[in-house]
């Protein structure tokens, strides 16, 4: 029942967009002066459709229906209901099906929220964003239904990978996809700002919601997927530079290029080129990461072998979006009136060049990263992996101009700036900085050279930051998001510096002395639960003054026979301390692991910091004059 | 003009990058699970983990007698749950050749020494271009392979399972 109410409202969206594309291709040429009602009509009658299919198949899950082919390979009866419905976007035919419902809703509510817009560039955006859904609707329809019937209907369902049970993981997709597909709206909106010639500072106020509402969106979600790979794979490590991962970074530095692009349109009308490219660029990438990670055509660990003729078509729609898109932007490129004025090397504006190019450079190191190993095997048939001592040595040392440039480029003035008088805070500032990496510097053995002017250049950031709330004029928002970035450098570089683990073969009452700790394993206890035996391991880590208990656990299930382990994390403010154990053979050692990883919930916490900063931008009605 | 030079050089830059693409999508075909790569390259070379000395893989196959290849890392949570069936495997005296992916040694003679190692030798694959060689798209992956004529007769992708295990054997006990 749910398949067929699935499957024919997607037919009736497709009727809808088609309808759409004429009707706003004709009314664009007319002189209308008005919306017709029909729009808002047509196009809440293809949200609605959208809705019921995707609900119908989150009902699939739900009910636990082996009929839908979907439900039967990704779901299982035994699965937690959270875990059902999370189910839905957790696999390639329902993860599509989210895209399309964001995609529909998004341009819903632009809809609403444009009235006080021109007529025709209203009009040329819905173009534009229904030729998107549509090619997504017959992509859906054509290779990825998720609404394919089973006969004879299975009794159970495929699906009960433990390892995707995770809360972090069923809510990452959407978040990383209202991200993605928000970059959508921006992509149609400055073409169609493109054709109609209404970019300026008038435009770049009604985008940039749209614009911080998706950077906040991929923040998040790249935050949520980071968090994931650190608490279920639990090798210590938050960030692997897996194609998959770097597939939503690259849009990251473009919409981050962007935003603040859009702000040096609305505050002086210029840099228009720029954000059209990088509205442009941002959703190319955005959609060229689904067209990686679905096609399987990189050799990550998170895909697997796919149909290629979905890889195909999503190629094929890519280029003729990213062409349509270059051709609009060399035929329209006259109508953008340059009322650049002139702009002084030591200028807000200048700054926010600065940052776009870096931006840039970050990108293009991932971008290399990511598909030239896909280049080189076409070309010479050679297979080369890419991993993070590349994305290390290329990106690390160029962020030491970053940092410099960034702890004075947003306190520059518009227009034009002077060079002050020496300014005596600053050099105390970069004294105490100073002061602080001593102390920490010599704290460690494996600091090198260039780990030094990286952590004193952090620190320096994060205290210029810090000292900005008070006498910086700037929006309060921005301050929390440069607050937020300077603090996620400093922690990942400390981080990086101080961690270290320890791995031996324990028995009980055994000791272990790991730098100024004491790791001690008091007992073993051995109880049967539900369908597995448990050991629970009972540590304690003596410090110079305090002492704390870690319960790492293994499982031992019998049928079949399985053998689990799980961690025990202890987070607090300055470290998380990460202990797991397993079993050798019955000579009563165990093998005990224990990472010491300093500052790790600051990682989340100044991302975190990162994206309110965006949110509270979102919410804020009237901007301040600065 | 300058401004037809440069739409025409994006455009020519797009078709060059979409037919790569194109042609990628053909290529990475001959790894997924459906095709697989009927014969294994014997004349790879390749480092062991533990003697850090470098070897020709033909040298680990049993030329009379079918071998499995295991692709493992220490950092992979799916292999730790293969891990028993492998050393199972062990004691029914079978060839495992294991192919350590994209990982340190440290880590991986740590893995080994804590869960014990049913390998008769371990290779090392840090840039994971050997798995690649092998047809494989991640880890865990086992292939079998025979020593008489370096085809692949069966192939798991993702960890074995139990019902895997009385497969490899009874195509053990056949090939015997």
């Amino acid at each position: 029942m749910s398949n067929y109410l699935g499957n024919y409202s997607l037919y009736i969206a497709l009727i809808a967009s088609v309808y759409l594309i004429f009707k706003s291709y004709l009314d664009a040429n007319s002189e209308n002066k008005y919306l017709d009602k029909n729009f808002i009509l047509i196009t809440s009658i293809q949200t609605i459709m959208i809705t019921v299919s995707f609900f119908s198949l989150v009902a699939a899950f739900v009910i636990s229906d082996f009929s839908n082919e979907t439900v039967f390979n990704n779901s299982h009866t035994l699965k937690p209901l959270f875990y059902k419905v999370s189910g839905t976007w957790g696999n390639h035919e329902g993860s599509l099906l989210l895209w399309l419902l964001v995609l529909s809703i998004f341009l819903f509510i632009f809809l609403l929220n444009s009235r006080s817009q021109d007529t025709k560039y209203k009009l040329l955006t819905i173009l534009f964003q229904q030729i998107i859904i549509s090619g997504f609707l017959v992509f859906i329809l054509l290779t990825s239904n998720p609404f394919k019937m089973l006969y004879p209907i299975p009794s159970e369902g495929l699906g009960l990978n433990p390892i995707l049970q995770d809360p972090a993981l069923a809510i990452h997709p959407p978040i990383l996809y209202l991200g993605y597909v928000g970059t959508s709206i921006i992509f149609s909106a400055s073409l169609a700002s493109m054709i109609s010639g209404n970019i300026g500072d008038k435009w770049a106020r009604h985008i940039k919601k749209w614009v911080l509402v998706s950077w906040v969106f991929l923040t998040i979600g790249i935050l949520l997927g980071s968090i994931w790979a650190y608490y279920e794979l639990g090798w210590g490590g938050f960030w692997f530079w897996d194609p998959v991962e770097n597939v939503s970074l690259m849009p990251w530095f473009c919409l981050t290029a962007l935003l603040h692009t859009v702000i040096v349109l609305q505050k002086r009308n210029s840099f228009k080129e720029w954000t059209i490219i990088l509205s442009i660029t941002t959703f190319s990438l955005s959609m060229s990461g689904t067209f990686l990670v679905r096609s399987g055509i990189l050799n990550s660990i998170h895909t697997f072998a796919n149909d290629p003729s979905r890889g195909l078509y999503i190629l094929s729609f890519l280029f003729i979006l990213i062409l349509m898109s270059i051709l609009i932007f060399f035929f329209n490129q006259n109508k953008i009136s340059n009322t650049a004025k002139e702009n002084f090397i030591l200028s807000k504006e200048t700054a926010i060049l600065v940052n776009n190019w870096f931006m840039m450079f970050f990108l293009s190191v991932v971008l290399v990263g990511t598909i030239y190993p896909i280049f080189l095997e076409v070309l010479n048939g050679s297979k080369i992996s890419v991993g993070p001592p590349f994305y290390h040595n290329l990106l690390i040392p160029f962020l030491i101009p970053f940092l410099i440039f960034m702890s004075f480029g947003p306190s520059l003035k518009w227009i034009k700036d002077k060079l002050k008088k020496f300014n005596y805070n600053i050099l105390i500032i970069f004294l105490v900085s100073l002061l602080i990496s001593y102390v920490i510097l010599t704290k460690t053995e494996n600091s090198f050279l260039l780990s030094i002017p990286l952590i004193v250049l952090s620190i320096y950031l994060l205290l210029v930051t810090i000292k900005d709330f008070f006498v910086s004029k700037s929006s309060i928002s921005q301050k929390i998001s440069h607050f937020g970035f300077s603090l996620l450098i400093t922690s990942i570089l400390l981080n990086g510096l101080f961690s270290n683990e320890f791995n031996s073969n324990m028995k009980v009452g055994d000791e272990r002395i790991f730098n100024d700790k004491v790791v001690k394993l008091k007992e073993v206890n051995v109880k049967d639960v539900d369908n597995y035996k448990s050991l629970k391991a009972s540590f304690e880590v003596t410090n110079k003054n305090s002492s704390f208990a870690l319960y790492p656990e293994v499982r031992i299930y019998q049928q079949p026979l399985t053998i689990t382990s799980e961690a025990d994390i202890k987070t607090t403010l300055f470290s998380d301390n990460f202990l797991v154990f397993n079993i050798l053979k019955d000579d009563g050692y165990y093998n005990v692991r224990y990472q010491y990883k300093p500052l790790m919930i600051w990682i989340w916490i100044s991302t975190i910091f990162i994206g309110f900063g965006g949110l509270l931008s979102v919410f804020r009605k009237n901007e301040q004059k600065y | 003009m300058s401004k037809n030079i440069k739409f025409l050089g994006l455009l020519l830059t797009l078709i060059i990058i979409f037919i790569i693409l194109l042609k990628g999508l053909n290529v990475s075909k001959d790894y997924s699970n459906e095709k697989l790569k009927s014969k294994i390259d014997f004349s790879l070379n390749a480092k062991k983990l533990f003697s850090d000395e470098i070897i020709n893989i033909s040298d680990l196959f049993d030329k009379n007698s079918p071998s499995v290849v295991n692709i493992w890392a220490s950092w992979c949570a799916p292999c730790r749950e293969e891990h028993q069936f492998l050393m199972k495997l062990k004691d029914m005296n079978i060839n495992i050749i294991g192919i350590n992916y994209k990982d340190s040694p440290k880590n991986a003679k740590n893995f080994l020494s804590s869960l014990g190692n049913p390998y008769s030798e371990v290779i090392i694959d840090n840039d994971g271009t050997k798995s690649i060689e092998f047809g494989a798209i991640g880890v865990p992956e086992t292939f079998i392979i025979s020593g008489k004529t370096n085809e692949i007769i069966k192939k798991y992708i993702g960890p074995l399972t139990s019902e895997n295990l009385i497969e490899i054997k009874n195509l053990f006990e056949k090939n015997a």
